[in-house]
């Protein structure tokens, strides 16, 4: 939220003058015929597509030459809100001169890019982002329908976010890279999240296979997972859990101090343990021996201090109870 | 450019002779009403005329309070989280009922509610686009239900509910009723002595008065708890100090709605309706609900292979504001409920259209009207229909 956020009603406001043209003369709206293709010896191509949540759908018509593969004519019906028809009209006039090949590389994001009016100012709003998606699914079908494929031949990677085309593999790598632990930062990293957000967590516009949250929430559980694996000895003390922190200090009493102490019939026993600071204090309380010896206070505890400062860590603060 | 208005169930213009009656309280008469010196003494008695014009405009008891606010949702806020405050502070039960089709300043209340652990329970609509009473009475525990929220015409269909009935019901059962009357006062009559509801909210900017005031009214012996703390204007239910002008201007507002009634339902439901026969002259579109169980200004229909925001801006080319409930004309992306909880059949959440006249529409707006949308309907059918006469 911010000044600008503060007016609402400004959806129009944020549509570029291409956006406006379009809708208002569309220049490649309409159908193409059997009849028309077989003038040209084209193939005829005619792919829908819908979106769901939407209720959006786009027809795209390609006459398709079967000797080059160059689409020589496009054109589409639309059932959709302003930037739909915008972008299906757009959508047909990239294909025109591309082959099929060529045209099945027209992202979304290329699309609205062709709407931009300045190169550095988006066409659309944010939410609106979405609607320029169908405009790639629909080519896909088309291609695959040319190709006699399946459309997810065309899929090259897991997209999480459709609007910004960002995949999976991205997302995990900028939340390990990263260190990152909000959603927030994600979307600042990547723009995935960033437009219809339907992408964020389930129940959103668009019903989506994989959500933000859960893949920070999922990616996260495997970082700690690595991070515990990796043995204890790689890590320096304060990197370390309480109770890594509390094994260590036990392995430096059990192979260094104890058998000194044992050797006098004495011994101790670790009661507490506390993070303050920058400091690991131990609460250690003598037995046998040493509990009534003169030294526990003085000599023994410096060499028990000592050892664990040296063997453990300099942090450690060793207090007697 | 010709422009016509017909969306006054968003906002209606300001009558002139409302913006006049206000003038003297910005710069003459601007003393605080509270002051005890003559610049806020001599506000009183036409704060009082306000008052008057408003309680008779609902038919408010002496007894009775009307509380000026900011605005129903407000009202709305004030009413609900009113009666959750009380349940808490006196553990009492916390059980609230309300329907599928409110306002955002009722629903999002409750949904609010539902987190901090209030049992709230949603009516559905009838067949007809109504919250049938019988649907009301079984949801009722009279051991637990505290409060219920249903309003008396809905803003995007202009169904009208029967209120009198949700009364009987909840009085019955000892239970509050809180009516949201923003869409009803103004277009049909409103009687309070009537409909003996526990608490009414509206909106001035709704009946020709301005934006940033309205009203709620609180029945003699129903509880309101503040939202506002920290004053002793209105009783020491709202603190604020009390906008006069914009009071004063809601006064005659609601007096000129009320005097202008009968001219709503019968010039204004006239043209409504030849604005709704032309429409339905048109193949493929649908109205939602009966003419007759209808506030007389508002028609929402639905344009098969027409979506909303596409037809909002062709309407917006050529001058004509209406509105749509279209999930793809929204910040969020989201459908509006009221849509999905009318949905009969007739895709409105992509389709539906509000068209919402007031008593300044005239005949040769209408006329134009009819045109354009029968211009854009074809326009966009021509680019959403398919060969064989469907749409894609």
């Amino acid at each position: 939220m911010a000044k600008n956020d503060l007016i609402g009603g400004a959806l129009w406001e944020h549509y570029s003058d291409k956006v406006s043209e379009r809708m208002n003369n569309p220049k490649y709206m309409g159908e193409i015929t059997e009849e028309e293709a077989a003038k040209k010896g084209a193939k005829l191509i005619v792919a829908d597509f819908g979106a769901d949540s939407c209720g959006d759908a786009v027809r795209l018509f390609w006459m398709v030459d079967p000797e080059t593969d160059i689409i020589l004519d496009s054109k589409y019906k639309s059932f959709g809100c302003g930037t739909a028809i915008a972008s299906s009209d757009v959508t047909a006039e990239l294909c025109i001169g591309k082959t099929v090949d060529e045209a099945v590389k027209i992202t979304n994001i290329d699309v609205e890019k062709a709407l931009r009016d300045e190169p550095d100012k988006p066409a659309v709003p944010p939410q609106k982002m979405h609607c320029s998606v169908m405009a790639y699914d629909v080519i896909k079908k088309a291609a695959s329908l040319y190709k006699n494929v399946d459309m997810s031949a065309f899929e090259e990677e897991e997209i999480v976010c459709e609007c910004a085309r960002v995949s999976l593999s991205t997302i995990k790598e900028v939340i390990k890279l990263n260190d990152l632990h909000t959603v927030d930062e994600i979307t600042q990293y990547t723009k995935a999240g960033a437009f219809c957000k339907s992408c964020i967590k389930p129940g959103g516009h668009e019903e989506r296979k994989h959500h933000l949250e859960d893949i920070l929430r999922d990616t996260r559980a495997e970082m700690e997972r690595d991070r515990l694996n990796k043995s204890s000895e790689d890590l320096s003390f304060s990197e370390l859990t309480l109770i890594q922190k509390h094994k260590k200090i036990e392995e430096v009493i059990e192979d260094s101090i104890l058998p000194v102490l044992n050797a006098d019939g004495g011994s101790l026993e670790v009661v507490d343990m506390k993070e303050v600071d920058e400091f690991t204090d131990i609460y250690i309380r003598y037995k046998g021996a040493c509990a009534g010896c003169a030294a526990s206070r003085t000599g023994t505890y410096e060499a028990i201090s000592d050892a664990l400062k040296k063997n453990a860590d300099v942090s450690v603060r060793v207090h007697i109870l | 450019m010709e422009r016509v208005y017909l969306d006054n169930n968003a906002t209606t213009m300001v009558d002139p002779l409302v913006t006049e009656a206000m003038q003297p309280f910005f710069t003459q008469m601007y003393g605080n009403p509270n002051s005890l010196h003559s610049f806020g003494t001599e506000v009183h008695p036409y704060m009082g005329i306000a008052l008057d014009r408003l309680y008779a405009g609902i038919n408010a008891s002496d007894e009775d309070d009307i509380i000026i606010t900011s605005c129903a949702s407000e009202g709305n806020n004030n009413v609900i989280k009113s009666v959750y405050f009380d349940c808490f502070m006196n553990h009492r039960k916390m059980q609230m009922i309300t329907s599928a089709i409110e306002h955002p300043s009722v629903s999002q209340v409750y949904l609010f509610l539902e987190k901090l652990g209030v049992d709230v329970k949603w009516l559905p609509v009838n067949s007809q686009g109504i919250i049938d009473p019988e649907e009301l009475k079984a949801a009722i525990d009279p051991d637990r239900t505290a409060l219920v929220s249903i309003m008396w015409a809905n803003n995007e269909t202009g169904l009208i509910n029967p209120v009198k009935e949700y009364a009987e019901i909840c009085h019955e059962n000892g239970v509050k009723l809180h009516i949201d009357g923003v869409q009803a006062v103004g277009k049909i009559p409103v009687d309070m002595q009537d409909v003996r509801a526990d608490y009414l909210t509206f909106s001035a900017h709704k009946f020709h008065g301005p934006k940033g005031v309205g009203g709620l009214y609180v029945r003699k012996n129903a509880n309101l708890i503040p939202l506002l703390h920290g004053g002793e204007q209105m009783g020491g239910l709202r603190a604020g100090t009390v906008d006069t002008p914009y009071m004063i201007g809601m006064g005659l507002a609601m007096e000129l709605a009320v005097k202008n009634i009968e001219y709503e339902n019968k010039e204004v439901r006239r043209l409504r309706n030849k604005l709704e026969d032309a429409l339905l002259d048109i193949d493929d579109v649908e109205v939602i609900g009966e003419r007759s169980l209808r506030t007389p200004n508002t028609i929402l229909a639905s344009f098969r292979g027409v979506e909303g925001e596409a037809f909002l801006w062709d309407l917006n080319q050529k001058g004509v504001a209406a509105s749509t409930g279209s999930a793809c004309s929204s910040e969020s992306l989201e459908s509006n409920p009221t849509f999905v909880a009318m949905d009969i059949g007739s895709d409105l959440s992509h389709t539906g259209m509000r068209f919402s006249l007031s008593r300044y529409t005239t005949e040769d707006e209408i006329d134009y009207a009819i045109d354009a949308v029968k211009t854009s309907v074809k326009r966009l059918r021509e680019i959403s229909s398919t060969g064989d006469k469907g749409y894609i």
